[in-house]
């Protein structure tokens, strides 16, 4: 048996009424890779987060290779050689890689860049990373900065290292290379965390599994003995079915033609370049790739937010009177709506763009409504009525109308938005990412909203990081990468190696059609 | 690889954020700011040499105590009002007006120019309602330059109508000691008295602004609360993004937002002028573009609760102004006091958000909550 490097007792954390942790007692063993699972707001980062002394816990005890101690800053966490990899990184752009590793060390005034540099390297090579210390953080790809968060942990000593939620931002390919790194260290004796929610990735590299549910510890397996299935029931606490509905398209028309689509950041850098692609009515697309490929500009360009550099977006009416269908190009969201297309768009940041956290439902329902009509004053009663109707079918879990949508969970911040979406009877629907941070029965939710709007004949584009949700939901699937489409392929066909592939490469002679 | 032991000890204090708190608790915390500050006040009092209890009573009555004293209060609410509602709107879209001062002073001017040299030429109800209108019209223009600054180039908007103070005031001076400067004076810089047609009337002993101030509060209570460019205001206060997203015109917004918060600084302008002092002087604004910002935030932008503020302050003008004739306490010693009280009241606030938790308290507390 070997010996636990950190053992939790008891361990309760609570944020005003809401217990994050209750009672919570786990072991972290030395030369092992723990997963440790559970749906979002199930407590897994708040109890790494205590371990790597960013919160103080409120009741119970921490002992580190046997002894009860206090870790009251990440400094401490570091004396004992606990180190975390946040799932935002935190690094200085304008910095190399080692001058961002050797950032907030104690030493003795000065620098020896060369030495650091050097030792930098050796380390990387130890455990097989790829990394150039004298880049800049902001020429690295998503997967380079994270290398650079994982060995500053490294250089400061840390042989337990936790990580949360690292692949959120990689291809399947980097996840593997990242996989395989994380076992080279487990071999050399460090003790790893990850934090995930993916069943997947726990059968591929941990040992042993914890698993937490809604801020408790339910139970911990060994990863051989135990199997996906198993592992869901623990998380949500009930036998769950796991795939999601894919029902044919029906009669599909083109809605949305976009053609030769390139934008330009605030900054002049080229965030869309040359995109063409059709959206269809009773149909998903789905929309993968890196985060960071241009999908918010996408969005945005499309729902009028984003100033177009060259290319076209047109709209062509259900009814089809008009074969050539109308520009949207330079148009603001207003005088979208007010040539009569109706827009759906659920925006990646839900409560920093499309609703108003300080406001109930009611005064969100009437986000985009309220200039309607000629009286000065608002009129309540529409969208009193609307809300009542969002919280009764989507099941919206709220004290009551009035209370500020930053207080509800994630889950129901985000039935709240698309309930209203919705409720404009969208022809054309664009959701950002709309289940990352909920939970699974409010992912599955979604999913068959998404589907039943798609039923209703709208053209649904369906923005995603999740591979297995993507091919699971979309009838076609666009891939993104740098800003550049990589290719549209079959939902039903594709294997996820494939969009994987497209991901990190555009190939030049792929046709543009599916 | 060393691993030095971390200290075994809990930290001494540690702040958690409240989730709610009931209403009695918040008033509870309240209520005693403001005996601690009177206590600290007290001590403060002590030192000079003073009976605390002798020098509160004689604030209050001195505030309060005869028909003169409540009107002199009154008379220092009025402009402390009419500007608290006039940067609720600014405050509100998070667009950081602290350029009251300079709107109140353009509103002034553009009144005092008419009660200056058109009062023989207009009947009195025109001239007022004249004078009115174009103290509205400064005092706004005052207020818009920094917001079309802002919409079009970013520009800081604190940093902005701060600067524009000192232009408004510099050119008041300059009015004074030159071209507006009383002809039958006796070459001392001031500017002459108001003919009495150019005076606000008097309703119930005081000028008319009491009138004006209170209907403004109901206004702005409906504007803010009720009405379309109300809820554009919170939306674009709370992200500029959601504004956009919602397909609101935030340059529009802002800058017709400081176009109104400005306008009613004019108009305060106007109150004082015609109003209290008769005349225009470098005094006119007398600080109450600041003060008003500290009535705003203690009323937390409600502006019924600006009505109980601004009243309060007043008092507390008043009183410290009581105090320092009939204790001879120096003026700067009586601001000492005002500013303590304002200092808990403030400071309060903290503890309405957060929960102090002291060593060894968590633990005993989990114990409870279990």
């Amino acid at each position: 048996m070997q010996n636990n490097a950190v053992s939790m007792r008891g361990v309760t954390k609570r944020f005003g009424e809401v217990v994050a942790n209750h009672d919570v007692s786990l072991d972290i063993r030395e030369g092992e890779i723990l997963a440790l699972l559970g749906e979002n707001g199930s407590g897994k980062t708040t109890i790494m987060n205590m371990l790597s002394g960013i919160y103080y816990p409120d009741a119970g005890q921490i002992f580190v290779r046997g002894q009860e101690e206090s870790i009251r800053s990440p400094k401490d966490a570091f004396r004992l050689g606990i180190g975390m990899v946040h799932q935002h990184f935190k690094l200085v752009e304008v910095f190399t890689a080692a001058e961002n590793i050797l950032l907030g060390m104690s030493g003795n005034g000065r620098f020896d860049k060369k030495t650091a540099a050097t030792e930098i390297a050796a380390l990387a090579q130890r455990y097989g990373f790829d990394l150039d210390p004298q880049r800049k953080i902001y020429d690295m790809a998503v997967s380079e900065k994270q290398t650079v968060e994982i060995i500053k942990v490294l250089y400061r000593g840390a042989d337990i290292l936790i990580l949360d939620e690292p692949t959120a931002v990689l291809t399947p390919q980097e996840t593997e290379k990242l996989f395989k790194v994380l076992r080279n260290m487990r071999d050399d004796g460090k003790s790893i965390v990850i934090i995930t929610h993916k069943l997947s990735e726990v059968m591929a590299i941990s040992d042993r599994v914890t698993v937490l549910r809604r801020g408790e510890y339910i139970d911990t397996l060994n990863t051989k003995e135990t199997n996906p299935q198993a592992l869901a029931d623990r998380m949500v606490g009930r036998a769950l079915k796991l795939n999601i509905d894919r029902p044919e398209p029906q009669n599909p028309q083109t809605r949305l033609m976009v053609s030769k689509l390139s934008c330009r950041s605030p900054e002049g850098l080229r965030v869309l370049d040359g995109v063409s692609f059709e959206a269809r009515s009773g149909e998903i697309l789905g929309i993968a790739g890196v985060g960071g490929s241009g999908q918010r500009e996408l969005c945005e360009a499309i729902a009028g937010l984003y100033p177009m550099e060259s290319g076209d977006i047109r709209y062509l009416a259900p009814d089809g009177k008009d074969p050539k269908g109308e520009s949207l190009r330079g148009m603001s969201p207003t005088a979208i709506r007010a040539l009569g297309v109706s827009l759906a768009f659920v925006p990646e940041d839900r409560l920093g763009m499309g609703l108003v956290g300080s406001m109930g439902m009611v005064e969100n329902m009437m986000l985009k409504s309220y200039a309607e009509g000629k009286s000065f004053l608002t009129d309540h009663k529409p969208s009193k009525n609307l809300a009542e109707d969002v919280r009764r079918r989507l099941g919206v879990v709220t004290p009551d109308l009035k209370t500020p949508v930053q207080r509800l969970s994630g889950g129901n911040v985000q039935k709240v938005l698309l309930g209203r979406e919705i409720a404009s009877k969208p022809s054309v629907l664009m959701a950002a990412y709309p289940v990352r941070g909920l939970d699974i029965n409010s992912s599955y939710m979604i999913y068959s909203l998404l589907n039943e709007q798609k039923k209703e004949g709208a053209a649904v584009i369906y923005v995603g990081e999740d591979l297995d949700v993507l091919l699971e939901l979309c009838d076609r699937i666009l891939v993104l990468c740098g800003g550049q489409v990589s290719g549209i392929v079959d939902g039903r066909s594709v294997t996820k190696e494939e969009v994987g592939l497209m991901m990190t490469q555009v190939k030049e002679d792929r046709p543009h059609d599916a | 690889m060393t691993h030095k032991v971390a200290a075994k000890k809990e930290p001494l204090v540690r702040l958690v954020k409240r989730d709610k708190i009931s209403t009695p608790k918040k008033w509870a915390i309240r209520i005693a700011a403001i005996v601690l500050a009177l206590l600290a006040g007290s001590l403060f009092i002590m030192i000079l040499g003073h009976n605390p209890a002798a020098v509160y009573a004689d604030m209050v009555n001195g505030s309060l105590g005869t028909k003169t004293a409540r009107n002199s209060t009154i008379r220092l609410a009025i402009p402390l009002l009419g500007t608290a509602l006039a940067i609720a709107p600014a405050f509100k879209m998070k667009f950081w007006n602290i350029g009251a001062e300079g709107q109140i002073m353009m509103g002034a001017i553009a009144a005092t120019y008419f009660a200056l040299f058109w009062y023989d030429r207009l009947p009195r109800p025109v001239l007022l309602l004249v004078m009115f209108l174009a103290a509205i019209v400064a005092g706004g223009i005052w207020g818009l330059v920094p917001a079309y600054c802002k919409a079009k180039w970013g520009t800081n908007e604190t940093l902005f109508t701060l600067m524009l103070n000192y232009i408004a005031l510099g050119y008041e001076r300059y009015l004074q000691h030159g071209p507006w400067i009383d002809p039958k004076g006796t070459g001392f810089p001031i500017i002459a008295m108001f003919d009495p047609s150019a005076r606000l009337p008097k309703v119930l002993g005081i000028h008319i602004g009491w009138i004006i101030v209170l209907l403004l509060t109901v206004l702005m209570y409906v504007y803010l609360k009720h009405s379309k460019h109300g809820y554009e205001i919170t939306v674009v206060g709370e992200s500029q993004r959601t504004a956009r997203y919602a397909g609101m015109n935030v340059s529009k917004i802002i800058m017709r937002t400081m176009f109104i918060s400005g306008a009613i600084c004019g108009l305060v302008g106007m109150l004082i002028v015609a109003g209290a002092d008769y005349t225009l002087s470098t005094g006119t604004t007398g600080g109450v573009g600041f003060t008003a910002i500290t009535v705003a935030w203690l009323a937390q932008l409600s502006p019924f609760g600006m009505v109980l503020m601004a009243a309060f302050i007043a008092l507390l003008g008043k009183g410290a102004n009581t105090i320092q004739t009939n204790f001879q306490i120096p003026a700067s010693a009586s601001k000492v006091l005002t500013g303590t009280i304002l200092f808990f009241m403030l400071g309060c606030e903290f503890f309405i958000n957060y929960r102090l938790i002291f060593r060894g308290r968590g633990r005993k507390e989990d114990a409870e909550h279990a």
